[in-house]
């Protein structure tokens, strides 16, 4: 679904990625790890957009879309979320949320400006569409009027997964989805990763600390360690990896 | 308290005026405005129709600062080339196509003539942003400015003394007076109200905000930047021009001097006063910065008891007095006067259970 190809990235002398190499298959969920600074991050951008890399490919569903811009990617079917929140803070969450829709929308300039019938129509439905699909799914009706900066940092995260899942993403990118957040709200962001591949048979690669989390839901994990790829396989495979132990633990005495 | 707020359905929830004080407010105040049209002394039109004209420009202006986060410094130029466009196709086409008819081709003319600059002047917000923007659209204002002025287009815009002005004709109906003008800059006013309204309510002005607060994210969500930073250019610039037609069918003749930085900067001051972003903070900046100097001058005048000596200071008074509102308001009200109505109506709301 989504394949990456000896990836390379550096900025100056800094070697973000040398030579990351991994597909994140249809419908599973794939994690990456690696200890703070491995290019977790560099790796997301790039898949993204953001950054272009210097050497490999990123493709998704067969085509080559390393050249392509963020815009573009997001018309494909790919969609992120930000370590850091990035949510429109100016906005309510409804309206975050409809953004998400944006791709799927066609009205334009002429009939935004006068509202009623093409655009109206349009609008209606994505209301309907959100509503059911994501508000609901996600379970924050009760603050869907509310303006963002009223929200706690663990709806925030929520909403930005809704606001992602507005765009009927075939593969989903959460940069820790679950950072800073307590071990209740971090189950409950582990079961609605799982509702939503569960039922929109979303493709999901994420980034995060949180070891308990990624053991339990990812079906292949990539563990990153200085821009290198030191492993990669199942939950099990990787935790009983030598390099991987060494990368996070230090090497034996 | 405010009730009547239950909704049976997506329609009902998604109106603009979904309560029916908020549709007494609207629906009042446009009868308001038509009995005022009737029936308002010479002097209250001719501030009502500034008002008017400023507001048209405000709302475009709101559109690319207020929702798209671009500042502008330069918009004055297209409130010009609105003006000298319905003009000069005016002059250019009298004889040729019929008097009753002419608005209904100058002012789209005029509109898509400042809409399509504005794309130009919009292009290096591509790579810069706030500060730096402004500085590069200051520079459109100079360069349009400039070019009016010069004697090689005197022939079509009058260069420095100006252009004498034509009296609309819609299908044969003259507006020859100030009241009936006036008339027609409230019915506009009142639909680019609306039109702004119905453009941040669906797909393309929440881009404008998606990319005001956040531009990395909107890109992440589809948003092209390249297309909505100078969709927003051209909508303002629209509006803008729209304002300078009406501009030049208001007043009998029209000078670029009118056109300058000043008010390219009142655009932008009414619109902090009033409040960035907010569909009424148009209108209560452009009440604020045309009436304040009235009601100076109004004042001053009571207790100058027009002594001529006196008279030499209300210029510089009006200025200062300007100066200082817009400070105090930077301090005090960063979001403008709507905040200040936000809160009211909160209070409203919650009457007579809580303050706040």
């Amino acid at each position: 679904m989504l394949k990456i190809e000896n990836l390379h990235l550096s900025f100056g002398g800094i070697k973000a990625l040398q030579g990351v190499n991994f597909e994140a298959r249809e419908g599973e969920i794939t994690g990456v790890i690696g200890p703070n600074g491995a290019g977790k991050t560099s790796l997301f951008n790039s898949i993204s957009g953001f950054y272009t890399p210097d050497q490999g490919s990123v493709s998704f569903e067969g085509n080559d879309i390393t050249g392509l811009s963020p815009d573009k990617r997001a018309e494909l079917g790919l969609a992120r979320t930000f370590q850091n929140i990035a949510l429109f803070r100016g906005m309510t969450v409804l309206d975050n949320i409809k953004l998400g829709g944006h791709t799927r929308l066609k009205t334009g300039v002429w009939q935004a400006l006068r509202y009623f019938g093409a655009a109206r129509r349009e609008e209606l439905e994505l209301r309907r569409d959100i509503e059911e699909r994501v508000i609901d799914f996600l379970e924050i009706d009760h603050i869907r009027k509310y303006p963002i900066t009223m929200l706690p940092y663990g709806l925030q995260k929520r909403v930005e997964l809704g606001r992602a899942l507005a765009m009927r993403p075939k593969v989903l990118l959460l940069d820790e989805p679950v950072a800073g957040m307590n071990r209740e709200e971090t189950a409950d962001m582990a079961r609605f990763i799982l509702d939503v591949q569960d039922e929109f048979g979303t493709t999901v690669l994420l980034v995060e600390h949180d070891m308990h989390m990624v053991m339990d839901i990812c079906s292949q994990i990539v563990v990153l360690n200085f821009g290198q790829q030191i492993a990669s396989g199942t939950p099990a495979e990787v935790s009983r990896n030598d390099a991987v132990i060494e990368a996070y633990l230090g090497a034996a005495a | 308290m405010i009730n009547a707020n239950l909704k049976a359905s997506y329609g009902a929830d998604e109106r603009v005026l979904d309560n029916r004080y908020k549709q007494g407010f609207v629906y009042g105040m446009i009868v308001l405005l038509a009995l005022f049209t009737m029936g308002a002394n010479d002097y209250a039109i001719l501030i009502a129709s500034k008002m008017g004209l400023l507001l048209i420009a405000v709302v475009g202006i709101n559109v690319l600062t207020g929702y798209t986060g671009l500042v502008s410094l330069g918009h004055g130029a297209f409130v010009a080339i609105g003006a000298y466009a319905v003009t000069i196709f005016n002059n250019v086409f009298t004889g040729t196509l019929p008097a009753g008819i002419m608005p209904f081709l100058s002012v789209p003319f005029a509109v898509a003539l400042a809409a399509g600059i504005g794309i130009v002047v919009g292009l290096p917000s591509l790579r810069v942003k706030g500060l730096y923007l402004a500085v590069t659209t200051l520079s459109a204002n100079f360069i349009v400015i400039f070019l009016i002025e010069q004697e090689v287009f005197a022939p079509w815009t009058g260069g420095m003394v100006g252009l004498t002005t034509n009296v609309p004709n819609i299908l044969g109906w003259e507006l020859d007076t100030k009241r009936e003008m006036f008339g027609l800059i409230a019915v506009v006013g009142l639909a680019t109200i609306l039109m702004a309204q119905n453009l941040i309510r669906t797909r393309v002005g929440r881009a404008f905000i998606a990319i005001r607060d956040r531009d990395y994210s909107a890109e992440i969500l589809g948003i092209s930047l390249l297309r909505y930073k100078l969709t927003s250019f051209a909508i303002s610039a629209a509006f803008c021009g729209l304002s300078g037609a009406l501009f030049a069918f208001f007043y009998a003749r029209i000078l670029p001097e009118q056109f300058e930085l000043n008010l390219s900067l009142e655009l932008v001051a009414a619109l902090i006063i009033g409040g960035m972003g907010r569909t009424m903070g148009p209108v209560f900046g452009v009440i604020i910065i045309v009436m304040v100097p009235e009601v100076i001058k109004i004042t001053f005048g009571a207790i100058t008891g027009d002594a001529a000596g006196m008279a030499q200071l209300r210029a510089p008074l009006q200025e200062i007095a300007f100066g200082l509102l817009l400070v105090v308001f930077l301090l005090k009200e960063p979001l403008g006067i709507n905040q200040i109505t936000d809160r009211l109506l909160r209070a409203a709301n919650r009457w007579p259970f809580a303050r706040g």
